[in-house]
């Protein structure tokens, strides 16, 4: 009697157990809060500031997924993960949505189960050296000691581009971005090598980042996006889709200040399906008529929220480059909402 | 009438599982048996059924893929195109080189504190309790990265020693250089080398090597042969021959025939590029490790060692003293011998938390098993369930070598009572 209700309570658990994996939308509604993971500190991507409060381009996205799920972009926990335990935080359900400067790669996206919702930044590895160093290209780095991430993409193409043009070097590992500025500073290190974004982000944060330069060559393509568990398709339409959405905007000219104005005014059909003026695009997707509206008012549409966090005008001074929109010559291309 | 009252049998009810004392035992511990395996099948089922909702697999098919990332200086060749698994071996062999070498300074050091600390000399005694319980009572990660930090921001970096105004130089006659990255040494070269003996998958031994290997090893058997000869002559005659020429003679000419042989010489690192180059560069993160490792274990030997010392009756070295041994000779031959009977248990359990402390290298870049097998191989492959119980195993095979060799060395100089 006693060991049936127990092996009973058991199967019970672990069915729920099984099936809870499959609904994010409703353990997110039902929470009442988004478990967004991100990076442990990168200036412009995601890093608390001195209250405490994350800021960043990775940390907006997961705004925009919180006002459009929940209707409040305040209603995020968010969870620092390293490049170590970040698919495995996302695979075991501690966080919902991974917005951590991720490569979508093939074997992340087929074998481990990931899902990349698309990608809100167009980058490639890049090497930072001093200026002292003398050296004006990755071509000269014979022999040279290079910090390295451990458990990135970047590890792997480092390897391969050393071995590529017959080069040697000693690779440094460590954990995280300020584990690595720390031994870059202390010259225990020649050259630090992630994706040129994070370099740049890691310079800005330097008491002296003129006297360090990024190397022209761009060893790899990597596209960082957001990424959700494989599986509950619904969840990654909307990720997928409030990302475009986001990018969507800036297309159209929807900004956060006229956001509200173009809701009641515009005439344009797709500004006002996106907005929820029309079509009902949210029920397709679980959500009400307004998500969109709300991601899109939480930090801005896409070039807002690029020139906030790592635009020219802030220290980070990235360009838009690959990520000017597709009609100003960039890959930034959101799918038609209709 | 011979009506023996036999004790009419009781029949079997159900409630004397539990008030009857014959059964009693075996109720609970079927119940308890019951509990663990339902556990056991609770954790299996439900690790099966999430990996079943993730879609993923259990096998260990990555281990053959091409691993794809470098290791510094791995103990045997490897480059980025071998497999996972060698990148695995490659880490076991770092974890045990670190074990080896930590083992060993751990333990001189802590006999030597131990002792020290129940000297007569006060403040030497009190320096030595400071730094033990400075080190005990401080978490070990704490004290690698404070080595580190400091090897890191004292020492200069390589930059330092290039250039005709270089601000640092190296020491022992230009051929050591401490850097804030690794410490160069001087390489053996050889002049007249005999080539090497092929072990197979990549791993070789140079035939130098072997050939030191056994005139060390021969020597020392035959200084042990002239030691039992002098014991003899000693028992027969009563005087001891002067046997330290010829032990001396034994242990050292046939290395030094070798070295003229082979024509061994020294080849300093020189600064070339980025780096030193050819020499041997030993990382920080290596070097870290081991001192915060061994200064670490060594404070817990020490406490084992004095309470080894303190546990042999006052008598015996009174009774050494009486009979005009000195305080040394009495320390390594009366107490020190029968204090090991009782530091040898738990010394076990202390090599055996060095090696699994060892699994901290990740903090300094040291590549031992976690860092491969359970870093960067996990990380790429995603086998995490794989690569953790892979890992378990790897460290329970390894502590349970350590412990049958200590165990065995402990049965030879226990106590024995016959």
């Amino acid at each position: 009697m006693k060991k049936s209700i127990f092996l009973g309570t058991v199967a019970a658990a672990t069915l729920t157990a099984g099936m809870g994996m499959a609904d994010t939308l409703a353990d997110v509604k039902a929470r009442g809060e988004l478990n967004c993971g991100v990076n442990t500190g990168l200036v412009g991507f995601a890093a608390p500031d001195a209250n405490g409060n994350w800021t960043g381009f990775d940390v907006d996205v997961c705004k925009a997924v919180a006002a459009a799920v929940l209707g409040d972009p305040a209603k995020v926990k968010y969870v620092p993960t390293t490049g170590q335990t970040r698919f495995t935080a996302l695979a075991s359900g501690e966080v919902d949505v991974l917005a951590r400067n991720s490569t979508w790669t093939f074997s992340r996206d087929t074998d481990l189960k990931l899902d990349f919702a698309g990608v809100n930044y167009y980058d490639g590895q890049g090497f930072m050296v001093s200026k002292d160093l003398g050296v004006t290209s990755a071509k000269e780095l014979d022999g040279a000691t290079v910090c390295i991430q451990t458990g990135t993409t970047t590890e792997l193409n480092l390897a391969d581009y050393f071995k590529a043009n017959n080069m040697t070097y000693t690779p440094v590992n460590i954990d995280s971005n300020a584990e690595g500025e720390q031994q870059y500073m202390a010259g225990a290190c020649d050259a630090y090598t992630t994706d040129a974004s994070g370099l740049a982000a890691t310079r800005a944060a330097f008491a002296d980042p003129e006297n360090h330069i990024i190397l022209p060559e761009i060893i790899s393509k990597e596209p960082l996006g957001p990424a959700v568990r494989h599986g509950d398709s619904n969840w990654g339409d909307i990720v997928r889709w409030t990302l475009y959405a986001l990018i969507a905007a800036e297309e159209y000219g929807i900004t956060s200040k006229n956001i509200e104005e173009l809701a009641k005014s515009s005439q344009n059909p797709e500004v006002q399906r996106l907005l929820g003026t029309t079509d009902d695009l949210g029920a397709m997707i679980g959500l009400d008529k307004e998500w969109a509206r709300r991601a899109i008012a939480a930090s801005g549409n896409y070039g807002e929220i690029f020139a906030a966090n790592i635009g020219e005008q802030t220290p980070i001074g990235l360009a838009r480059g690959l990520n000017a929109q597709w009609t100003q010559g960039g890959l930034m291309y959101a799918m038609p909402f209709r | 009438m011979s009506d023996t009252a036999i004790p009419a049998q009781t029949p079997f009810r159900l409630s004397m599982l539990i008030y009857d004392r014959r059964y009693r035992s075996l109720t609970f511990q079927v119940i308890v048996f019951i509990l663990v395996m339902a556990f056991g099948w609770w954790l299996i089922s439900n690790t099966i059924e999430n990996l079943r909702v993730l879609g993923k697999d259990f096998n260990f098919g990555f281990l053959f893929q091409r691993a794809g990332y470098d290791i510094p200086q791995p103990p045997i060749p490897y480059t980025s195109d071998d497999t996972h698994l060698r990148a695995a071996v490659v880490g076991v062999l770092n974890t045990l080189i670190v074990t080896v070498l930590g083992c060993i300074a751990a333990t001189v050091l802590g006999v030597i504190v131990g002792v020290a600390r129940l000297s007569n000399n006060w403040l030497f005694a009190r320096l030595m309790t400071i730094y033990v319980e400075a080190f005990r009572n401080v978490p070990l990660l704490l004290w690698i990265l404070v080595v580190f930090s400091v090897f890191r921001e004292v020492l200069p970096p390589p930059n330092a020693f290039r250039g005709e105004n270089a601000t640092a130089s190296m020491i022992f006659f230009d051929n050591v250089a401490l850097t804030n990255r690794y410490t160069a040494i001087p390489t053996l070269g050889m002049t007249n080398d005999p080539g090497s003996l092929d072990l197979g998958w990549r791993i070789t031994i140079s035939w130098a090597t072997i050939a030191f290997a056994v005139a060390l090893i021969g020597g020392w058997l035959v200084h042990r042969a002239i030691a039992n000869w002098a014991q003899k002559t000693q028992d027969q005659t009563g005087s001891r021959p002067t046997t330290w020429w010829m032990s001396l003679a034994v242990m050292t000419v046939p290395s030094l025939l070798l070295i003229w042989y082979f024509g061994l010489h020294l080849i300093p690192p020189e600064m070339k590029g980025f780096n030193f180059v050819g020499g041997l560069n030993i990382s920080n993160g290596l070097v870290a490790l081991w001192l915060a490792l061994t200064l670490y274990t060594a404070a817990f030997i020490a406490e084992i060692v004095r309470a080894g010392i303190l546990a042999i009756s006052k008598g015996q070295s009174e009774a050494s003293f009486a009979l005009g041994i000195s305080p040394r000779r009495t320390m390594s031959l009366v107490v020190l011998p029968q204090a090991l009977r009782v530091i040898i248990p738990p010394l076990i359990s202390q090599y055996l938390n060095l090696m699994k402390n060892s699994s901290l290298a990740i903090a300094v870049g040291f590549m031992d098993l976690k860092g491969t097998l359970g870093g960067t191989t996990l990380n790429q492959t995603g086998r995490e369930l794989e690569s953790i119980l892979l890992m378990m195993g790897i460290y329970l095979i390894l502590s349970l070598i350590i412990s049958a060799g200590m165990n065995y060395f402990n049965s030879r100089v226990k106590l024995k009572e016959r």
